[in-house]
């Protein structure tokens, strides 16, 4: 294979599974801005629980990485419920202001409590055999982990677009993003919807949490280090749009990716430049209301 | 009346006396106690309360005041706005920690002035010590390990090509100048250059890795500053699957600290790195430094290089405290009691250059080898004794 077309390659594998983290890891904060008009800075803070609770899993009670991910994410979807019911929702009327002020505290508290617990040393976990090496597709070898990104997002995204799309309930989050006051008026508890949506969107957080371990190692203060960039993915992509999360998701992991191979001096630069220019000829981002 | 006033008078004089006998030193600790870096400072900090705990009493009949504070994140800005409230509120007349080159760089107009010896821990840019004559390094330089690495990695190793990588900050700069200054003075030569993000934050290190595996050196010379960056580092070079390719991963000790090596598996396996310390290293003082961490810590917690310089550090200001008697007040004198000072401890035998106030100690070049109780451990290739920072020697860029 000539070798432009196999940096190619590498780029466009390595960017797609970077993609399939920021878009699992920001699909929920797109649709709690989007839907709730709340802006939720604590996003991170379910993500980094996510990550935790998979090193407790599998580290101290043998647990394998696969199911160790799914009880982290079922479970801190549940936990956040109730985040949701007594503190998100007094501020859903209040300004931005607040809304940042209460979340941006919560993380910080999730930062210091998961430090008391954790420790601030970067934790890692034991993967299965056939993560941990390649898979060989004929024509060329690509990490399996990276793979297991790739073929996971596909799948979640799958699962999503038939939820939204396709479902009942899907059909009433529409509404409620949409217009919430049409959308209660015909019924639909929106309230409850709210409930619901935020706990998937907290849980698909802490699956990515648990999937970014293996990327950048866990600390605490994962849940505002890369805060900002899930924040550039929801604001590029749109807010409450899936379709504008999954692009903005994959525009950003590959550009980026694809810098740092070919221009690594210019730093972080293609991120923030992407945002500026998405912003500047969509200022609501690729699939938002304008 | 007047025996009132004598009274007095005696006893401020007794105060005062008393006061110079027994002096109640404080000692300013600023390290990174929270973000991403924290575990930097916590591997120091730990050294420091050991040291503490331990040889507070030979101090007798002074006593220390450790009064900690947190650096913050690797810019300088937080470090700075801490030491000076340090000096001017707490009025601390000795200054130790700083993890991070940018805070001792950001310090040294506010150490100039308030004349406040401040003893690095761990900062390691060259040039940081020629920034104030208040500054006594006790750790390294970057041109420690990297320096006689660019030789060794030639001469012995067998890198005829390098590639470099390093986190785009200035100890960053500074050990991959160093390296390929060596490095090329051997014979070497160096393919390709990476700077890889700035240091607050992990970067996704795999396209930083598939370039280098295109380029195909015999090499790869990665800095990066410790801590999470080097497991996301090693994660990266494992699965990019450079060792398979043949690009041999060397740098200096941050590459591997020893409270992370364990979780590193087997893409470390292989890895040679140039350092002052290693928790492997056989020397009695480091025996007694790791039992007594072990019993303080725990078994499952090893002190790293951090914390081997962490130790030497306060074991240095004790013996300044011993040797001034309690009386830190003359700045001058505090610095010219570090000058020539000298220890065995954990790292060996060490020693502060009087001409540079930086470290004078010995490098080894180490293996990382599976051990046969199934852990990681690092295997001495090579030692070159009582290195200087040759950066300082050969008066390179502003280690004029």
């Amino acid at each position: 294979m000539p070798h432009i077309a196999n940096i190619a390659v590498s780029i466009l594998f390595d960017g797609l599974a970077y993609a399939m983290f920021l878009f699992i890891t920001s699909v929920g904060l797109s649709v709690t801005m989007g839907l709730m008009g709340f802006v939720n800075l604590a996003h991170g803070a379910f993500a980094m629980c996510g990550g935790f609770f998979v090193v407790t899993l599998t580290r101290s009670l043998g647990v394998a990485f696969v199911p160790s991910l799914v009880i982290a994410s079922v479970a801190v979807g549940v936990i956040s419920m109730p985040f949701e019911r007594y503190l998100y929702r007094r501020l859903y009327k209040s300004t931005d202001l607040e809304q940042v002020l209460l979340t941006i505290g919560l993380a910080f508290m999730s930062i210091a409590t998961f430090t008391y617990f954790y420790g601030p040393i970067p934790k890692s976990v034991p993967l299965p055999d056939w993560l941990e090496g390649d898979v060989n597709l004929g024509f060329r070898a690509f990490p399996s982990y990276r793979a297991f990104l790739v073929v996971l997002g596909v799948v979640l995204i799958a699962v999503l677009w038939y939820a939204f799309e396709k479902t009942n309930i899907g059909a009433k989050i529409r509404a409620a993003v949409d217009n919430r006051r049409m959308a209660e008026s015909v019924g639909i508890n929106v309230d409850r919807l709210f409930t619901l949506t935020f706990a998937v969107g907290s849980g698909l957080a802490a699956l990515g949490g648990a999937l970014a371990i293996q990327l950048f190692g866990l600390t605490p203060s994962f849940a505002v280090l890369y805060l900002v960039l899930f924040l550039i993915v929801v604001a590029v992509g749109g807010l409450g749009s899936l379709k504008g999360t999954l692009l903005a998701a994959l525009v950003i992991g590959i550009i980026d990716t694809g810098g740092k191979y070919a221009f690594p001096v210019a730093g972080n630069l293609f991120i923030y430049a992407i945002t500026v220019v998405v912003l500047l000829i969509k200022p609501a981002g690729f699939y938002g209301r304008e | 009346m007047r025996i009132f006033r004598w009274l007095g008078l005696a006893a401020l004089a007794l105060t005062v006396g008393g006061g110079a006998q027994a002096a109640n030193v404080k000692i300013g600790v600023v390290l990174p106690f929270s973000g991403p870096n924290a575990d930097l400072g916590h591997q120091i900090d730990k050294a420091f309360d050991l040291y503490v705990k331990l040889h507070a009493k030979d101090l007798a009949p002074h006593t220390v005041q450790i009064i900690k504070r947190d650096e913050g994140p690797p810019t300088g800005a937080v470090a700075k706005t801490v030491t000076t409230e340090l000096i001017t509120n707490d009025k601390v007349p000795i200054l130790t920690g700083f993890v991070f080159s940018p805070s001792a760089i950001a310090l040294a107009s506010v150490i100039n002035k308030a004349k406040v010896p401040m003893v690095i821990a761990n900062a390691g840019t060259a040039w940081i010590t020629n920034l104030s004559p208040y500054y006594v390094r006790l750790s390294f330089s970057m041109w420690h390990p990297a320096f006689p690495m660019g030789a060794y990695a030639y001469n012995k190793i067998g890198c005829k090509t390098a590639a470099v990588a390093y986190t785009d900050f200035p100890p960053g700069k500074d050990s991959v100048l160093a390296f390929k200054t060596a490095f090329e003075k051997a014979g070497g030569k160096v393919t390709l250059s990476i700077p890889m993000g700035p240091p607050n934050q992990v970067p996704d290190f795999t396209p930083f890795m598939q370039r280098v595996k295109d380029a195909h050196p015999n090499c790869l010379y990665a800095f990066i500053p410790s801590g999470a960056h080097a497991t996301g580092l090693m994660k990266a070079y494992g699965e990019v699957g450079l060792r398979k390719a043949g690009v041999k991963l060397i740098g200096p000790m941050d590459l591997i600290p020893d409270n992370k090596l364990q979780d590193m598996g087997d893409a470390a396996i292989g890895t040679i790195v140039m350092g002052h310390y290693a928790v492997d290293l056989d020397n009695a003082a480091n025996e007694a430094f790791k039992a007594e961490w072990h019993k303080t810590y725990g078994a499952n917690s090893y002190p790293d290089f951090m914390s081997a310089a962490g130790w030497d550090t306060m074991h240095a200001i004790f013996d300044t405290i011993k040797k001034l008697n309690g009386n830190l007040s003359d700045p001058l004198k505090v610095v010219a009691a570090l000058k020539g000072w000298s220890t065995n401890g954990p790292r060996g035998h060490v020693m502060i250059d009087p001409k540079t106030r930086d470290i004078v100690e010995d490098e080894h070049a180490m293996e990382v080898y599976r051990k046969p109780n199934g852990k990681l451990g690092e295997k001495i290739l090579a030692t070159t004794k009582a290195v200087k920072d040759e950066c300082k020697i050969l008066k390179v860029g502003r280690c004029k």
